[in-house]
């Protein structure tokens, strides 16, 4: 399930219910308004688009938010390997499928419903290189250390505003993550955090990783290392390497560069999350 | 006092019950998740154990009941629920290893852990039922009564431990917490005289 609310996106001509799924967890609807189509959640897209395709150039990234993520390339350039969890309409596996030719991707998504739209309605196809487990992430995380596979990239894209799994923001959890990373890998999460959560949430990643660059434009994307954090200018030498491959998905890799900040604009004091402490939700409800 | 000891043990019994179900969830969310299965799971263990528990506290009232009984079981549901605290996370790591699925991991789990404290809870209010009741035309309104008190103090379980404990306390300080309140009801209403007993 992936997530954001994006400002342009509201503007814009009627927008018209093209599909709905009944779900085990949320209803998924589906909605165009002749420029894009978008995944919702709620009726009337009320509360969040989790993801919008552009009719006329369905590669483009729409969201801002998945232009973030893909930020994560700069500090790990040629993952072989990438875990990730939530497939909301599929754009993060087709496009990192898309942008590199020789990575192996599984994805991971708790709700069948997702899976049936995001195929027929987001052009979402699993493949030899696409694997698709439908479960819960921590779930899969837990089994996935009991083997041996480990990955180079893991994006955590399985929060929103509306509702944040609180057994998947927790100090235990993302220490899992980071087990099931290989040394040097990297982990992107898009958050959903505000208020309150913002701060416990960042230092519950301190906790885990350290340092972490923290990306913030209306979303916040979090990129962190499971080893020392690739300085700015390797992030700035690895952005040039994507300055044509970013084109055709409508976004320039420069444009990311200026939100890389690892300065804590956070309360430090905050309490950590752990599997114990996790009021992740009511948190983010509190000014 | 007698009457009030009875209301109060109902009540908190379904406070109790409640709370415990709400903390089962996160208990069992990062072994299992928190797929609908894994809820679907938790709530049939408790909805099971309560029915197993009504039907034994029913015939358990046959012989010599008491406001200590009814006090000792009570503290037995209290005792039943320390293996959660002392071997929880221990036996959920096990079982996730063993048990792949997580509907069928998370029904063991949830039986293991919280069948035997749920199903001693749920004796409580037959028992109770039978101490309050002197003759028949009363025994609906007071059945209703105390039905009223047990279902109220679980909506409050429900509440409180949802919104607010789990905002300011981890989830083994909310059972211990619990524990706590239920041997200090327990051991009131156990070392009440004898004479009370109806």
């Amino acid at each position: 399930m992936c997530a954001s609310i994006s400002a342009s996106m509201s503007a814009g001509a009627e927008q018209r219910l093209i599909h709905s799924e009944k779900s085990l967890y949320r209803d998924v609807f589906v909605y165009e308004d002749g420029r894009t189509r978008c995944l919702c959640f709620t009726r009337l897209c009320a509360i969040g688009r989790q993801t919008c395709i552009d009719l006329a150039k369905p590669d483009r990234l729409v969201f801002e938010y998945t232009q973030m993520m893909l930020g994560a390339l700069f500090l790990a350039p040629a993952p072989n390997t990438i875990l990730v969890i939530g497939l909301g309409g599929g754009t993060l596996p087709r496009t990192l499928a898309r942008l590199l030719p020789d990575a192996d991707i599984d994805v991971v998504e708790i709700d069948p419903a997702v899976v049936d739209v995001a195929q027929k309605y987001f052009g979402f196809r699993p493949d030899a290189r696409i694997h698709l487990t439908v479960q819960d992430g921590r779930a899969y995380v837990r089994a996935a250390l009991r083997g041996s596979k480990r990955y180079d990239l893991i994006m955590l894209d399985a929060y929103e505003h509306q509702y944040i799994p609180e057994h998947m923001l927790t100090r235990e959890f993302l220490t899992e993550v980071r087990s099931l990373l290989v040394p040097g890998g990297i982990v992107a999460a898009n958050t959903f955090s505000s208020s309150q959560l913002y701060s416990n949430e960042s230092v519950t990643y301190s906790s885990v990783f350290g340092r972490f660059y923290n990306l913030r434009s209306g979303n916040r994307v979090i990129l962190a290392a499971n080893g020392p954090l690739p300085s700015i200018d390797e992030v700035t030498l690895g952005s040039r390497r994507f300055t044509a491959a970013f084109e055709p998905y409508g976004f320039a890799a420069s444009t990311l560069l200026p939100m890389f900040s690892t300065h804590p604009d956070w309360d430090l004091g905050a309490r950590i999350l752990t599997d114990q402490y996790s009021p992740s939700n009511l948190l983010n409800g509190r000014p | 006092m007698y009457r009030v000891l009875l209301f109060l043990i109902a009540g908190w019994s379904g406070f109790f019950v409640m709370a415990i179900e709400l903390l089962g969830g996160r208990l069992l969310a990062p072994y299992f998740g928190s797929s609908i299965y894994v809820w679907g799971a938790i709530i049939t263990v408790f909805m099971l154990a309560l029915s197993l528990g009504y039907l034994w506290g029913g015939y358990a009232s046959l012989h010599a009941p008491s406001l200590r009984r009814l006090a000792l079981i009570l503290l037995a549901a209290a005792a039943a629920t320390l293996p959660v605290l002392l071997w929880g996370d221990c036996l959920l790591e096990h079982l996730s290893a063993l048990i792949a699925d997580p509907r069928f991991g998370s029904l063991a789990a949830a039986t293991l852990l919280f069948f035997l404290p749920t199903c001693i809870s749920g004796m409580v209010s037959p028992y109770a039922v039978r101490l309050l009741v002197a003759d028949r035309a009363s025994a609906g309104q007071l059945a209703g009564k105390l039905y009223f008190v047990s279902t109220a103090g679980s909506a409050a379980g429900t509440l409180l431990t949802s919104f607010y404990l789990v905002l300011y306390l981890e989830v083994n300080q909310i059972l211990l917490l619990l524990l706590a309140v239920s041997a200090l009801v327990g051991l009131i209403a156990g070392l009440q005289p004898r004479a009370v007993d109806a």
